[in-house]
Parts: structure tokens; C-alpha cells; sequence
């Protein structure tokens, strides 16, 4: 067995007749912090959906754990994978603690109740997402960024060994960014393989041992994010002109946007 | 990351946890109320006759004994003519409301009811092809059997159209029902002008009216099979349901088969609909108004939810059809009037308040 979490070779995703994704190949190792990273529309959010084997590729090969990943079962899938997606719409009062409890669905069968270990799992995943205070709101009247952190505790109570996450921290408040990042850093540290969906290309290389580089559905990059995050890449996918700087405190990579860039003649 | 405050906040609150299940002693009340809500529905009506003769008589009845000569009147009352009725509203409102909790959770939207979908209406086209073709004379089984395939192939209709890529908005879900709504009513229509024989185009008309007036053991008997297979069933998938809510690529993710709950409970809310459909016609806003008050006293999970729904829908629907039927002497009030009157302003307060939050998302 390899130290391959997931592995992709040549995975297409044309619906309709549309390009979403195109021959992306990647290897991804366990214990690692992947970002995925790329403007609006290169098909990050697709190819996290592909990994996660909840949208079926139209072409090419996803193997996870050395399995092709729709070939898991889909509750032991479950108990090793956890999927955030980038936007939840939950239009029932459910409280908070119930919806983090829902985090141990592939754990328990059809008409057992949580345990007590299952409750202090609960409890635990709230304390780490900070929303203690918030158990017992109801989810509907949750500030968007409250909600993403309860979204985010579901997918922990799962206790994913590979963590999957669209944008976790878009929408949440500088303090929790930076709570949400430690969390996840926390985690990694303990061997749990993370997979990240990013817009903050800082977050990205400070975090990441290697970041995606997508534009219009396929690699335009991949490596240590030092590598891959280049003012030519940045200015080539993004459009936008950049300065690279060390950030004074942890040596990491800066990305300072400058401007949107102007075509070099 | 708060680890100091943390402990003491989960000593305080770990005695709530339970709170979910604290509730469930509501569910034996409920059933309580029902055979009660039973009991008095059978002793009102043209004649009162007192509550605990009522009692002994369907007691008696019950365990067949014999009765005395002269209460032999009020037991065919009783037994015969009330009963049967009060029981029909009761298994209308348990699969209507039962049927309209399964949509909600499927089409993760509070506001979709059987009637208002159009899945009450498909039904109706089928039972009124069955009746008129003469299909239905072969058997009594066979008109729920035909309210059933309605009731499917719009259920299916709905959630082709409605439910793109597992996200269901409200406009689509209102506006499919609406499409759907006219298009079997006017195929009804059709159906019932095609009808060469006055008395079958008049026996159609009086079971599309909605209501139970008439209604009988045989009614009972005849969607008594459906109701109870598509009762049980439902509560096997209430976990399912509750993890649905979450969108299906969550559900997916949280192990949840997805493809086969969404098939199971679109056939399973079909046939309740169905059944209700086959006694007593279309009536809307059960299924809308009972899953709504059941979710403030019980909370939306659907393990305390379908059973609360179930018996919620049964004494609503008792007490509907005893209101129309006593409201005016010697007259009666169409039951789908009542349930229209109590429902509709429940659901223009739902709809308004989901457009607020669709507005503004949190």
C-alpha cells in the first residue's frame, strides 16, 4: 500500500456537453494539506465533489485509498471521508447540537440512539469550533459564519481521517479564520489528511504543504505552494498583478495584491 | 480556542441533550387523544347520544357481544354509520399528514403538501379514469390501486421538475404544482364529460367533491392494506430524513444511500396520498398545517416528528369532519373547505416568512 490518499488520472467532468474539468491528474498524500486554489469557475468545487465521490466523474480514474471511490460503501466511505460543502440551506429549526450529532449518521444503525461516547463527541467537536454557547440555538437564526462553524463541527464529528472542505473559512470573521486554520493545523498534526477548497491565496500558502493551481478546469500548476504561487502563474489565472513578500513573523510566502493586471505588449 | 470555558459550559448543558427524547411522552399522549377524539366524534352528530353509551356500545361492538333490543338503533348509529366515518377522517388525516412530513423532508421544503404539489390531484385523475373506465368495479382494491399510480407518477413528475440537482426552490416546487394541478384537473374534466352514464359521471363528482359523506366500512377496509404499508416503512427511514436535510451530497457524504431513500419515500408518500385520495378525495393544507404545528411542539426530528405527524393528521382531520358536519343542522360543510380555511392562512404566513429568509439568507 502506498502513502496515496487519493490519487486522479486523467478525470474529466463535461455535463451537457460543457468543460467543467479536463484530464486533471493529481496525487495526494496522506497527512498533507492540499489547497485547491483558482479564480471563479475552474472547477474547484467540482473536482472536491469528485474526490469526495458524491458526483461520479464522466471519464478517468479516482482512486481513494487505493480504491476506486465509488466502489466504497457509502457508510464506510462515510466514516473515513467528510464532505463540507460550500453552502448549506437549512430551512428547519433544528438545534445546533442536533445537527453536529448528525456528524455520527455513518457510526450508528438504524434505530440506535447516540451513546454517550457518540454525545461526548458532540460536545468535543463543539468545544474545538467554539460553539459551545450556540448548542442549543436554533440553526435558522445562526449569522451566516456561526452556521459555517456548525457546519464545520458536523463534519469533524464524523472523525474523518481526510477532511474535505469548500471554502471553510469565506464568511467567517478575521478571529475565526484564524481559529478555523488552527483547528484544521491541529488536525493534520494528528495524521487526518485535509483537502481545501481556498480563495485566500495567504491562508493557502501558509497552511498547505501543496497547493492546485486550477484555470478553466485543468492544472495549470501543483507543488508547494512557494512554487506553484509565482507572479507569472498569479497574474496568468487570476489576472491580477502581484508582489511576493515573507511574512516577518513565520517566514511564510505573502501575496500582496497589487492590481488587476494589464496585457505586457 | 476557549478550552477554558468549554467544560463548564458542557457540564451545564449535558443535562439538555436528552431534550429531544424528553418530548417523546408526548407521543403516547397524542395517541390518547385520538381514541378520545374518537369517541366524542362518535357520540356527536344529528343525534347526540351520551359519551358513555357511546363507549359501552363500541365497546361492545368491539368484542361483538350482544345488545340489548333497545339500544339496537343507536348501535347501528354508532357502529355502523358513525364509526366507519370517524375512522375514514382519521386514516385521511394520519396519511395526508404522514405523506406531506415525507415530501418536506424530501423536497427540504416546509411549505410542499400533496394537495398543493398536485400529487392529491394526480391521484384523483386516476381514481376518476379508473371509476369511469369501469377498472374500478373489478375489485375494491383496485381504486386506491389507481389514486396510487396518480399519486406516483406526479410525485415523480414534481421531483423531475421541481428538484434540480437536489436543490428544490420554493417558486419551482409552487409553480410545478401549479403546472400539474391544471393539467389533471382539466384532464379530470375531460374524463368526466366523456362519461356516457349519468350515474357514474355523478358518482365521480360526489368523490371529487372531497369529503367523507357517506363513507363506510368499505372505505375503511379498502385503503386500510395501503395505509399500513406505507405507514411502517416510514418510520425506518425518519434518520434518513433528518440527514436529507442537510442537502444530498451531505447526506451522501454522511453515508446515507441517497438515491434509494428519495425512491422509497417518494413511493411511500405517493401511496398515502393515494389512499386518502381514494376516500375521500382531494384536501388540501393537511399536510401543510399538521407537519408546521407538530415541528413548534415536537422540533423537526423526524424520529418524534412522523409518529406526533401521524396522529396529529388522524385527530385534526376527526375533529374537521365533526365540525362539518355539526357546524349547521341538517346541512353538511365540505371537509376540504375546513381544512382550506384553517390551512390557507398558515400557509401564506409560511410562504411569506420562507421568501423573507430566501431574501436575506442568514
Amino acid at each position: 500500500m502506498t502513502d496515496l490518499a487519493f490519487s486522479l488520472d486523467q478525470v474529466r467532468y463535461t455535463p451537457d456537453h460543457t468543460l467543467i474539468l479536463d484530464d486533471v491528474s493529481l496525487d495526494v498524500s496522506r497527512g498533507h494539506w492540499v489547497g485547491i486554489l483558482g479564480p471563479n469557475g475552474a472547477g474547484k468545487s467540482t473536482l472536491l465533489r469528485i474526490m469526495a465521490g458524491v458526483l461520479p466523474a464522466s471519464s478517468g480514474l479516482v482512486l481513494f485509498e487505493g480504491k476506486v471511490v465509488d466502489q466504497w460503501s457509502t457508510r464506510e466511505r462515510a466514516k473515513q471521508l467528510a464532505l463540507l460543502p460550500q453552502r448549506t440551506d437549512l430551512s428547519f429549526p433544528f438545534r445546533v447540537r442536533e445537527v453536529v450529532a448528525m456528524g455520527r449518521t455513518p457510526y450508528l444503525e438504524r434505530w440506535q440512539n447516540e451513546s454517550k461516547a457518540d454525545e461526548r463527541i458532540v460536545e468535543q467537536t463543539m468545544a474545538l469550533t467554539e460553539i459551545t454557547r450556540l448548542a442549543d440555538r436554533n440553526v435558522m437564526t445562526l449569522s451566516g459564519g456561526e452556521f459555517q462553524r456548525v457546519m464545520l463541527a458536523r463534519a469533524l464529528a464524523q472523525q474523518p481521517a481526510f477532511l474535505l472542505l469548500d471554502e471553510p473559512t469565506t464568511g467567517l470573521d478575521l478571529r475565526h479564520q484564524f481559529e478555523v486554520v488552527d483547528v484544521l493545523t491541529t488536525l493534520v498534526q494528528q495524521g487526518v489528511t485535509i483537502i481545501t477548497v481556498l480563495h485566500d491565496l495567504n491562508v493557502a500558502a501558509s497552511a498547505c504543504v501543496s497547493v492546485v493551481l486550477l484555470q478553466s478546469g485543468r492544472v495549470y500548476a501543483a507543488g508547494p505552494p512557494q512554487d506553484v504561487l509565482t507572479v507569472e502563474a498569479i497574474r496568468a489565472v487570476y489576472g491580477v498583478d502581484v508582489v511576493l513578500g515573507e511574512n516577518p513573523e513565520t517566514g511564510a510566502l505573502q501575496i500582496i495584491p497589487l492590481r488587476v493586471a494589464r496585457p505586457t505588449g | 480556542m476557549g478550552r477554558v470555558s468549554s467544560s463548564s459550559e458542557s457540564l451545564l448543558l449535558s443535562h439538555e441533550s436528552a431534550a429531544v427524547w424528553k418530548k417523546s411522552w408526548l407521543i403516547p399522549l397524542f395517541g390518547v387523544l385520538l381514541v378520545v377524539s374518537i369517541a366524542v366524534a362518535t357520540a356527536l352528530g344529528a343525534v347526540t347520544i351520551p359519551l358513555l353509551t357511546t363507549t359501552r356500545l363500541l365497546t361492545y361492538g368491539l368484542l361483538q357481544l350482544p345488545i340489548d333490543g333497545d339500544e339496537r338503533t343507536l348501535a347501528t348509529i354508532v357502529y355502523l354509520i358513525r364509526l366507519p366515518r370517524v375512522l375514514a377522517a382519521a386514516l385521511v388525516g394520519a396519511s395526508l399528514a404522514l405523506a406531506g412530513t415525507m415530501m418536506q423532508g424530501l423536497f427540504r421544503n416546509p411549505l410542499a403538501d400533496a394537495g398543493l404539489i398536485g400529487v392529491s390531484s394526480g391521484g384523483a385523475l386516476g381514481g376518476a379514469l379508473a371509476i369511469s373506465s369501469g377498472f374500478a368495479m373489478g375489485s375494491s382494491f383496485l381504486l386506491p390501486c389507481a389514486t396510487f399510480a396518480g399519486a406516483l407518477i406526479s410525485a415523480f413528475g414534481v421531483y423531475l421538475f421541481a428538484a434540480r440537482q437536489g436543490e428544490t426552490s420554493l417558486t419551482n416546487l409552487l409553480l410545478v404544482g401549479i403546472a400539474l394541478n391544471a393539467i389533471w384537473g382539466s384532464l379530470t374534466t375531460l374524463v368526466l364529460s366523456f362519461a356516457q352514464d349519468y350515474e357514474i359521471s355523478r358518482q365521480i363528482f360526489f368523490w371529487l367533491m372531497g369529503g367523507l359523506d357517506g363513507r363506510g366500512w368499505s372505505h375503511v377496509q379498502m385503503v386500510f392494506p395501503f395505509v399500513v404499508i406505507g405507514f411502517v416503512p416510514a418510520f425506518f427511514l425518519s434518520r434518513d430524513l433528518n440527514v436529507l436535510l442537510l442537502g444530498e451530497e451531505t447526506a451522501m457524504s454522511l453515508g446515507i444511500n441517497v438515491e434509494y431513500a428519495k425512491r422509497l419515500l417518494l413511493v411511500f408518500a405517493s401511496l398515502l396520498a393515494g389512499a386518502a385520495v381514494a376516500i375521500a378525495g382531494t384536501i388540501s393544507f393537511v399536510g401543510l398545517v399538521i407537519p408546521h404545528i407538530m415541528r413548534l411542539i415536537l422540533g423537526p426530528n423526524h424520529r418524534l416528528l412522523l409518529p406526533g405527524a401521524t396522529l396529529g393528521g388522524a385527530i385534526f382531520l376527526v375533529w374537521c369532519d365533526l365540525f362539518a358536519r355539526m357546524v349547521i343542522p341538517s346541512e353538511e360543510l365540505q371537509l376540504g373547505v375546513i381544512t382550506a380555511v384553517v390551512g390557507a392562512p398558515l400557509f401564506l404566513h409560511l410562504l411569506l416568512r420562507q421568501d423573507k429568509i430566501q431574501r436575506n439568507p442568514a
